[in-house]
């Protein structure tokens, strides 16, 4: 029973990290209809943001994430701008090939720039371990259980409260008629971007204080599973998409500590696969009939 | 078969010229240890990228796992050969690599390949990772170490006959009736149900075709270089491959041959540059998805029976 309350501490905190990089791959997806494939490696840009900031600019951790946030955010709109806008009318395929060619660029020009190397993130906030009740919980997990949480609701409220919300959902339902009633588009799009690299570049700087160690490879693997946990929800379903990365980040931790860790990527891998077979619109999304 | 008898002649030909030339340049040394390993690299990328333009250009189906099938092969050559040194064993391994690789293709693609584009994308490359990861662990494979010693069974004749062949099996089924099969698929798969083309099967077809070609790349990859790892087939390597078949064209042979050797020559060139030549590569790819997305033959393709009849028509009109 204890290690299962272990686990599900553990598996909640990573997969609050994953939920925060699957919102930005479901928002882009339902939006634009594209799998961001470089989304992994904004939030590797926003976990070096951290780094820098926190060594170089002796920032607070508050400060570097909100920092890293507006980095990513400008990142995630660059991209859009330069890499997939003039794709934004060709085969899903070509604009698949191009994100792949982003994602490729970006490792390894940060891999040129600063060393392949793994360096060991700054610790601003010292660790401390609460004991409740036989359960070990820190206050890092608690952190990024709180900040996950509280930016999930925040991104809930812009897309459902604000108006750039409105704007989002109703280009993501029909970009056309959306146009017709007066929504910019470009700029729709840009803030989708925006705001999706903006979780990115938050979840950046929490992992870099969970597991204390960043390269410029890191963003690769927690990229494909983001995505999966994308699909997993309901790729388009914000809400979708942090079930579906707690669900991940569960699964994940299960696998660890039944001692199969080092089959962990391949059983999440497996499920994408039996998901896609069994349920391929995901947990909250929405069966979409082909018509000639 | 006899209206292109000429045709085939001429291509023969050239294969026949192409061996002539390398032999020639090895008798004369001009060829040594590092340029015959580049043309042994060409030649392996070429029977890669084949496999891969057949899924991506002609049956339009987007695979990104093409490493994890290269790894089937690579793995079922080294394990085997270690055993068998001799050159049978080297082509019993290959013929088993090829099964094992189509067997995994078929239990991949059978509930994927119902999945549009981007989501087989994501789907393959799980499936190629899952197999990356299986090797990483069996103790067959000897998990992350890799094999090493692998005996040397290859020459670079034996890539150049083996490109030949799968090039030509290739293409030959791209312009058979199945070929044309695949080739409605990509363009329009409901106008192809509706055809009475059961689009499914061939699409899994052209998949398994593909995963058998990766089988016989890595085969001679691990029988030339000698040693593997599970490192050498991740996503980096599919990428790789992929990077082949859209700089060359997407759906032209003639294209992935042209990339492949340039590519391959641009390496050893670059070799030097390290990450900085990857940089240049991934650059590469997004300017000609923006500005060429078709690659840069698009689907064009060399043809002597074309050849022969412009110059037919221009030495009519001299008359």
């Amino acid at each position: 029973m204890q290690t299962i309350g272990q686990q599900l501490i553990n598996g909640l905190s990573l997969g609050s990290i994953y939920a925060l990089l699957a919102l930005g791959y479901t928002m882009v997806y339902g939006i634009i209809k594209l799998i961001n494939f470089a989304h992994g490696d904004i939030y590797m840009l926003g976990a070096f943001w951290g780094y820098y900031a926190i060594n170089g600019l002796h920032f607070n951790f508050i400060l570097a994430m909100l920092s890293a946030m507006v980095f990513c955010a400008l990142v995630g709109v660059l991209i859009e701008y330069f890499a997939y806008r003039p794709l934004r009318n060709s085969p899903r395929i070509t604009a698949l090939i191009t994100a792949i060619g982003v994602s490729f660029l970006l490792e390894n020009g940060m891999t040129y720039l600063f060393s392949a190397n793994a360096r060991s993130f700054p610790q601003v906030i010292r660790t401390v371990t609460y004991h409740v009740a036989g359960l070990r919980i820190s206050n890092i997990q608690l952190l990024i259980l709180g900040t996950a949480c509280f930016l999930m609701l925040l991104l809930e409220l812009i897309i459902k409260r604000t108006k750039m919300g409105k704007a989002m959902r109703a280009v993501s339902v029909d970009p056309q008629a959306a146009q017709l009633v007066g929504i910019n588009l470009n700029h729709t799009i840009s803030f989708t971007f925006a705001l999706g690299s903006a979780m990115a570049g938050a979840a950046g700087v929490l992992i870099g204080l969970y597991y204390n160690s960043i390269d410029p490879l890191m963003g690769m693997t927690p990229g494909i599973k983001a995505f999966v946990a994308a699909v997993i929800g309901g790729i388009g379903s914000v809400p979708g998409a942090s079930l579906g990365g707690f669900l991940i980040g569960l699964l994940e931790t299960g696998v660890q500590a039944v001692g199969l860790s080092a089959y962990k990527d391949a059983v999440v891998y497996f499920v994408l696969i039996v998901i896609l077979l069994v349920l391929p619109a995901g947990i909250f999304g929405k069966k979409t009939k082909e018509k000639v | 078969m006899k209206a292109n008898f000429k045709y085939n002649l001429a291509w023969l030909g050239v294969m026949v010229l192409g061996f002539v030339i390398i032999d020639a340049c090895e008798f004369l040394g001009i060829i040594n240890t590092f340029i015959e390993n580049m043309l042994v690299t060409m030649g392996i990328n070429i029977i890669l990228a084949t496999g891969l333009n057949l899924i991506i250009g002609f049956s339009g189906q987007f695979s990104l796992g093409h490493a994890g099938f290269m790894a089937i092969g690579a793995y079922a050559t080294g394990i085997i050969t270690q055993n068998i040194a001799t050159p049978l064993g080297f082509y019993l391994s290959m013929g088993v690599g090829i099964i094992i690789a189509m067997i995994a293709a078929l239990i991949v693609g059978i509930p994927t390949l119902r999945l549009r584009g981007d989501y087989l994308a994501i789907a393959t490359m799980g499936a190629a990772e899952i197999i990356r990861i299986l090797i990483n662990n069996f103790k067959i494979t000897n998990g992350a170490a890799g094999l090493f010693n692998i005996p040397p069974l290859v020459t670079w004749v034996t890539v150049y006959v083996l490109m030949c062949l799968t090039t030509i099996i290739t293409v030959n089924f791209i312009h058979s009736r199945n070929g044309r099969a695949i080739m409605s698929v990509r363009e329009d798969e409901i106008a192809a149900e509706a055809m009475g083309i059961n689009t499914t099967r061939w699409k899994l077809a052209a998949f398994v075709f593909g995963a058998g070609t990766a089988a016989i790349g890595g085969s001679l990859h691990a029988a030339y270089i000698q040693t593997i790892a599970p490192g050498d087939f991740n996503i980096m390597a599919s990428i790789a491959i992929l990077i082949i078949v859209v700089l060359g064209g997407v759906g032209s042979i003639t294209g992935t041959f042209v990339a492949a050797m340039v590519l391959g020559a641009l390496d050893t060139i670059l070799q030097n540059f390290g990450t900085l030549r990857m940089i240049i590569y991934a650059l590469a790819l997004i300017l000609i998805m923006i500005f060429k997305p078709a690659g840069l033959l698009g689907n064009w393709e060399f043809s002597f029976k074309r050849l022969s009849r412009r110059l037919r028509k221009e030495s009519a009109i001299h008359e």
